[in-house]
């Protein structure tokens, strides 16, 4: 399939990552464990001291990149895990943003319960994409999911469904207060929201590439032939990859429909899609703690190259994307998993 | 009566641009065989630069046949430059940095004039013919397109060059050893599908005004139109071209839901549909691979 088998596995799947690479020795793969878990901690500490110390401009931008990096894992799991390739995310973003906004506009219903729903009916609307999308390989679903992209914010604007979206106007959605009176500005209480979400999300991730069905997802990626007579259904996984996929990405669209408190149709550009997939690259495809660096880059890259000049976010971004490829293709991710391996046969060769 | 005439000729008219972006599009796919989804952003830098030399006085029998050489080699640099050193990458590379050229394209483009909105004037002046029924520019589109498509069927069917260019797509082993220099090939068909898309931008501007997102929507339906003809066929990608822009401009009018603005949701029922149940498209052949 399009991705090379190296770029699979995180530190915790050793047996995968064991089998498909040169075997590294079991006390090195132990230490580099140890390493990752040991900064995963750290990073954990600081996200939790962070609104504690931030401004609130900078709490909203934490908060929107680990709503990115929310985002970023989803589309992690289709293309690193499953092997799917989409530049049509944004549109999943779009429609988890749509229906918590709607839910809360018109039915009154709780911002957090609309988290769940957003995730429920983005799975189903990802699945049911991914049903014809699984005839579509490589090149033709890149071309079905860039429609989907470019014709989302139209999609939004259309009467029939002005009832609900109120069309070009957008839904303006009041910013919820800490609850059981706790310390804690709107700001800061959405963070931690965001950051427990995102956790949860991650571990899940986690937990279903290490399972018999990520297996499953990552044979369907390698081989779909030689999984198939294995006896994995590919078009329900591919699927299933999708409606996944989706829900992540939804989940990341409600939080964020409530963190910005305004969505209108052409809040979901193309651009938006296009910036889901620098993050993904620029993660690692196939890492997924990467969508944390990923959702870091997409946030706070563009703010630093806009404040040199208008209209240069774009081609930094593009800049960026084309090097990587053909630099690090495998992205941070891959990067940190070489330095980390030589560094361990330093210390093994002493 | 007059109405459906009305969108008829509209139709045609922009199904002539779409046919463009859509042999642009098959050209690059049956080289490489990726699609070249910063087609549409090529063609809008390649109009921008038009408009420059417009703004700085320079006649428009010049501007045209200068935006083509520029673009031509701008084509061929891109080729040269960003695709021809990823080699055989896997489908994802290639598409990022496609994308890559896209965003690069695009904030350019708004970097060196501006996201505001310009008017792009007419080759072929204002008025109208037949009682209002087209306009001067659309009698003009319609008669550019089809002279540069008629150019090219000519260009491949019987020139040296152009029957290398199809034998370097079709077996590039085999021409190689017969003394095509396939490599030049490939780069002279970025060349050419940038040049032709260059047309395009400048026959389309003036109804969609410059800016730098105004082809994404046209390069849609240029692969809606390149899906509905068939990705390896050239001459189905003219007719789906030009079927995408007359199915456009009727189902805008005739079909309430959408309306005359919010047409673009067609293309992506086309794309997906043809993709699914005909992903050969009308004309196209299908590709037997060997496992």
């Amino acid at each position: 399939m399009s991705i090379d088998t190296t770029t699979a596995g995180t530190a915790g799947e050793k047996q995968a990552a064991a089998s498909q690479t040169v075997l590294p020795a079991p006390a090195a793969a132990t230490s580099n464990v140890k390493i990752m878990r040991a900064a995963g901690i750290a990073l954990l500490v600081i996200g939790l001291a962070a609104p504690f110390m931030a401004g609130n401009f900078l709490i909203f931008q934490l908060t929107m990149m680990l709503i990115y990096a929310i985002a970023i894992l989803g589309l992690n799991i289709l293309t690193g895990i499953n092997g799917q390739f989409s530049l049509g995310h944004g549109a999943f973003y779009a429609v988890g943003a749509y229906t918590a906004a709607i839910l809360m506009d018109q039915f009154g219903v709780g911002y957090l319960w609309t988290l769940p729903a957003a995730g429920m009916v983005c799975f189903i609307v990802g699945f049911l994409f991914g049903l014809p999308a699984l005839r579509l390989e490589g090149v033709y679903l890149a071309l079905a999911t860039f429609a989907l992209a470019v014709v989302t914010p139209q999609l939004f604007k259309l009467s029939p469904f002005e009832h609900w979206t109120s069309g070009v106007m957008g839904i303006v959605i009041a910013k919820p207060d800490a609850p059981f009176g706790l310390p804690l500005n709107p700001d800061q209480w959405l963070y931690f929201v965001t950051l427990a979400v995102g956790l949860l999300a991650y571990v899940c991730a986690r937990n279903l590439v290490g399972s018999r069905t990520g297996r499953a997802l990552m044979a369907v990626r390698d081989n779909p032939i030689a999984a198939r007579s294995m006896g994995v259904n590919t078009a329900l996984f591919k699927s299933l990859a999708f409606g996944v996929s989706a829900l992540y990405t939804g989940v990341a669209g409600a939080l964020g429909a409530i963190v910005v408190q305004y969505i209108s149709p052409d809040s979901f550009h193309f651009a938006l899609s296009v910036a889901l997939v620098v993050g993904l690259v620029v993660g690692g495809v196939g890492w997924l703690p990467g969508a944390l660096f990923g959702g870091a880059f997409i946030m706070f890259v563009p703010n630093i190259a806009e404040e040199l000049s208008k209209g240069l976010s774009g081609a930094v971004y593009g800049v960026i994307m084309i090097l990587m490829m053909y630099a690090v293709p495998t992205g941070l991710g891959g990067l940190l998993k070489a330095a980390l391996g030589a560094l361990s046969k330093r210390s093994m060769n002493r | 009566m007059e109405l459906l005439a009305q969108q008829l000729i509209t139709g045609i008219a922009t199904g002539g641009i779409y046919a463009c972006m859509a042999l642009a599009v098959v050209m690059i796919y049956q080289a490489i065989h990726h699609l070249n989804f910063a087609q549409g952003e090529m063609a809008m830098f390649s109009t921008f630069i038009a408009w420059q030399m417009l703004a700085w006085g320079v006649p428009y029998w010049l501007v045209i046949p200068l935006t083509v050489a520029i673009s031509f080699v701008g084509g061929v640099a891109i080729e040269r430059l960003v695709i021809r050193p990823l080699g055989d990458a896997p489908v994802l590379s290639h598409i990022v940095v496609f994308i890559g050229l896209f965003a690069i394209l695009n904030s350019l483009a708004g970097f060196i004039w501006d996201f505001t909105i310009k008017p792009f004037p007419s080759p072929f002046g204002e008025g109208s013919q037949l009682g209002g029924l087209i306009s001067n520019h659309q009698i003009g589109m319609i008669a550019v397109t089809m002279t540069v498509l008629v150019m090219l069927f000519a260009f491949f069917q019987y020139t040296r060059v152009g029957l290398g260019m199809r034998a370097a797509a079709e077996n590039p082993e085999s021409a190689r050893l017969v003394g095509i220099r396939v490599g030049w090939m490939i780069a002279l068909g970025w060349g050419m599908a940038a040049a032709i898309g260059s047309i395009a931008g400048i026959l389309i501007a003036p109804i969609v005004f410059l800016e730098p997102n105004m082809m994404l929507s046209i390069l849609l339906y240029g692969f809606a139109g390149a899906v509905l003809g068939g990705l390896t066929s050239p001459t189905g990608a003219v007719f789906g071209g030009f079927m995408v822009g007359i199915i456009e401009n009727l189902a805008g009018t005739y079909i309430p839901v959408i309306g005359g603005e919010l047409k673009l949701p067609i293309a992506l029922v086309l794309i997906v549909t043809v993709l699914v149940f005909k992903p050969t498209g009308l004309f196209g052949r299908t590709v037997v691979q060997r496992v």
